[in-house]
């Protein structure tokens, strides 16, 4: 049992991180004091054009020399430095979070689409796969992940979570499980663009992850959010399907509902089913995604977790729990309980 | 000239309780291979025919037959095995290849016992079939990897990419391919019904499709094996899709052997072939003599029946699995069966029925394994076959990659069959594995198909407990997810290569 929270302003206006603490701590009930993480959008616009590299150094020399290497080679490095941080009495630090503010050479990855964003894919992978004492938490344009092993307003206050500034923040409360020590393991995930937080615990990773792998992405946390960011990642940017659709190959409806469907309609679910059959996710979760133009929210096709969803002005929230939305929103104006298989979408506006 | 090495001891002795027996002849009426008969009014036995078929002691009615096997043994020997020395014997006399019937009496480790499934506890819940849908519907067939998708001025969304046929199940458990000619018509006809009524398919063989079946034709998969029995254009329109039989795991690298005594008047007309005489089909089929003449052969069946039709190819699991389902996925093919070595069959030579082929765990592992990391899993379904016994075992089969099932053995149990692993004898007391009117007439269809369906009905429903345990709701998070499998007390080497954990990990 984990909380999570995700808000957005629709017309980017930013919001500072105290709110998100607020709301986060409000769900201390569904943690148990061993991990919480933040990731907000908008946070460095002086960076922009930048990737930036929240990475975890097990050790701050060895482990940033063969990082500065590799990314040296690929690209340039505009900045580097170590995330700010304030030390809390209730948190136990193993590692240095340091950020790089980084450029690809496109001309790298001659061919692609996306060249920038292959050679950012390959970075993270190998940098995460290989025991250099070095993990990247998130490597997105103009957004980044602050997490850590503690309750969430200890890890807020020790990445100084108030001063940062964002119009989409997802955050995460957990429940551990297995390796509470460990900070980088805990949601949520990054990958560039797409950033992912989970309540829940998916009955098919091994599936999916099989599915995932044989496309090239390595899953190096063997966490859930991992493999859910890799598998938007796919669906959404390489195979070029939209966010609704995307949710619905990932949670599609059961063969009973595609059978009364319309009969194009019909065709068009029976070829997701087809074509996604191993990327679909089955057991309980709740998801909330982001990227720099949406936040979408969904849950399993049993709803077997809770999503709450709220909505004041341009602001749309998405919760496992009502309270955590009016700790931030005392006056919210519409509160609703989406039903299983329908996805919530948000989209910033242009 | 005769041999010097006599009799062997008995394999099994049958005795009668006389005091229980109350000489009602049931058992002298039953038995197909002369071990009661009558002389005056004492029923005497001969042991030495008894297949332990086990006919006669279903249908005592007062249990009175007493059947023991090796009642007289060889003197034990760990290397001269009573098989090892009969064999010898049999050939010394002979001079011939060993046949026999059924799959493999290999005493070798089963892996489908050494997996354990998951379940779900607090972590996560488990899903209750009871209250929650869990689906087992299964698509046999090429699946697109990516979906070309149109999104019109009008904001409506269009699929641009065109499916091919599949065959829709609703179980992945199909019943496999026994020819008319192996089995009777009647246990053909049972397992129709039996299709119908459960929503799957079940296999012609290779024997050609008897008119009694037409009506159940769209439930059939008709097959091509080398000797080509019984095809010709009527016989690949009928079917709801085609198979290539390339290959038999109880007999990887040959062809089928029927028997001359089973090929009756109406086999003869089913297979277009010569009444009595032995139908052998041949090694290769003599158009495909390499990888490139297979796809030729695939574009020629779905042009000769207007590319309505899936098309499956069965192969024997050997060593390079995983390369010859990679090919066979490149080649137009819409689902590989892959028969593993403990697969049955009507007839095989023992030396290759015992010691040729890889098991069915390991070729649907490696094959999955291949597929995928050439971007192929999508081209094909895979159907495992060979040693299908239980429910477990097909869910299994999933979890290690498998889409369906074939049961074959499983379904011949269902009607009665007690694997004594004779058929190719052709004197079944059971009437599955025969072609005399008087033994066929034994197995009533109806009876038949009803305990064929309620097998399937059965395995399926343990299956959808077993997925909803494990907190899974589409059949399709089960396949390939290995996760869900734990080998206990398996070899590093084996849970390598099935890419399993073991218990613990």
């Amino acid at each position: 049992m984990c909380g999570i929270f995700g808000v957005m302003d629709r017309r980017r206006q930013m919001m500072d991180g105290s709110g998100i603490r607020q709301a986060l701590s409000m769900m201390n009930e569904r943690g148990s004091g061993e991990g919480a993480g933040y990731v907000a959008y908008g946070i460095y616009p002086e960076y922009r054009d930048c990737y930036a590299l929240h990475v975890f150094f097990d050790r701050a020399c060895e482990s940033r020399a063969a990082v500065d290497a590799t990314l040296e080679q690929w690209g340039v490095i505009e900045h580097d430095e170590a995330i700010p941080t304030c030390d809390q009495p209730g948190l136990r630090v193993n590692c240095t979070p340091w950020r790089y503010f980084f450029k690809p050479d496109a001309s790298l990855a001659p061919g692609s689409a996306s060249p920038e964003k292959d050679i950012v894919t390959d970075l993270v992978m190998q940098i995460n796969a290989s025991a250099n004492g070095a993990e990247v938490v998130s490597s997105g344009k103009n957004v980044g992940i602050f997490k850590a092993s503690g309750w969430p307003e200890d890890v807020a206050d020790y990445y100084r979570i108030e001063d940062y500034e964002g119009y989409i923040w997802l955050a995460h409360n957990r429940y551990a499980t297995a390796s509470p020590e460990l900070w980088g393991k805990p949601d949520p995930f990054n990958l560039h663009d797409w950033s992912v937080v989970e309540n829940g615990k998916i009955t098919t990773y091994g599936a999916n992850r099989r599915y995932i792998e044989s496309f090239g992405y390595n899953c190096s946390t063997g966490t859930d959010s991992e493999v859910i960011t890799y598998l938007i990642d796919l669906l959404v940017r390489r195979h070029g399907l939209d966010i609704d659709l995307a949710v619905r190959a990932l949670a599609p409806p059961y063969w009973e509902e595609i059978d009364r469907m319309p009969e194009a309609e019909q065709r068009l679910n029976r070829a997701l089913r087809f074509a996604y059959g191993s990327a679909t996710m089955n057991g309980p979760f709740t998801i909330v995604a982001a990227n720099p133009e949406m936040m979408v929210g969904f849950t399993d096709r049993g709803k077997l977790r809770p999503m709450v969803v709220g909505e004041c002005g341009d602001r749309l929230y998405i919760a496992s729990e009502e309270a955590a939305i009016r700790a931030m929103e005392p006056g919210i104006e519409s509160i609703t309980r989406p039903g299983a298989g329908t996805p919530v979408i948000g989209r910033v506006a242009p | 000239m005769n041999s010097n090495i006599g009799s062997m001891p008995l394999r099994y002795r049958i005795t009668i309780d006389r005091e229980q027996c109350m000489e009602c002849g049931r058992c002298v009426e039953n038995c197909s291979y002369g071990v009661f008969r009558w002389d005056g009014d004492r029923i005497l036995i001969n042991s030495r025919n008894c297949t332990a078929c086990h006919r006669c002691l279903a249908y005592c009615p007062r249990d009175a037959i007493m059947l023991e096997e090796h009642p007289c043994d060889y003197r034990s020997h760990p290397v001269w095995s009573r098989q090892v020395r009969e064999s010898i014997y049999n050939q010394a006399r002979t001079g011939k290849i060993i046949l026999a019937g059924m799959g493999s009496v290999a005493d070798l480790p089963i892996i489908f016992d050494h997996l354990m499934l998951d379940a779900c506890q607090v972590t996560t819940p488990p899903t209750d079939p009871l209250r929650e849908p869990v689906e087992l519907r299964t698509y046999l067939g090429k699946k697109p990897s990516k979906l070309e998708i149109v999104r019109k001025p009008d904001g409506d969304i269009e699929l641009s990419t065109k499916l091919t046929p599949n065959l829709m199940l609703e179980t992945p458990i199909m019943l496999g391919h026994m020819s008319y000619g192996a089995i009777s018509l009647n246990a053909q006809l049972a397992m129709a019904r039996a299709a119908k009524e459960t929503g799957t398919y079940m296999g012609t063989g290779e024997g050609g499709l008897h008119t009694d079946l037409y009506p159940y034709q769209d439930r059939m998969i008709v097959q091509i094996a080398s000797g080509r029995f019984g095809v010709n254009v009527d016989y690949l329109e009928r079917g709801a899709a085609i198979e290539l039989k390339l290959g038999q795991g109880a007999k990887p690298g040959i062809g089928g052997h029927l028997p001359g005594e089973k090929v009756s008047a109406h086999v003869s007309r089913t297979r277009m072939i010569p009444e009595g005489s032995d139908a052998i089909s041949p090694a290769p089929h003599h158009d495909v003599y390499g990888i490139e003449d297979l796809p030729q052969l695939v574009n020629s069946v779905k042009e000769a029946t207007g590319w309505k039709k899936p098309v499956f190819a069965k192969i024997a699991a050997v060593n390079n699995n995983a390369e010859n389902v990679a090919a066979i996925a490149r080649s137009g093919v819409d689902a590989v069966a892959i028969d593993g070595f403990r697969g049955g069959t009507g007839a095989a030579p023992r030396v290759f029925r015992d010691h040729v082929g890889i098991p069915i765990e390991v070729a649907i592992a490696t094959a999955d394994k291949e597929l995928r990391k050439q971007g192929l899993r999508n081209e094909v379904s895979l159907i495992a076959c060979g040693s299908i016994r239980e429910s477990a075992d097909v869910a299994k089969a999933i979890a290690l990659g498998a889409d369906a099932v074939y049961i074959g053995t499983a379904a011949l149990v269902a009607m009665g069959c007690r694997v004594c692993g004779n058929c190719y004898q052709g004197v079944c007391s059971w009437g599955i594995a025969t072609q005399r009117p008087n033994l066929v007439a034994r197995l009533d269809p109806d009876v038949a198909s009803k305990q064929v369906a309620n097998l399937i009905h059965a395995w399926t429903l343990e299956i959808t407990e077993l997925m909803g345990a494990a907190g899974i709701n589409s059949i399709e998070s089960l396949r390939g997810n290995r996760d869900r499998l734990r080998g206990y007390m398996l070899d590093e080497g084996l849970l390598a290569i099935l890419d399993v954990k073991s218990v613990g990990a």
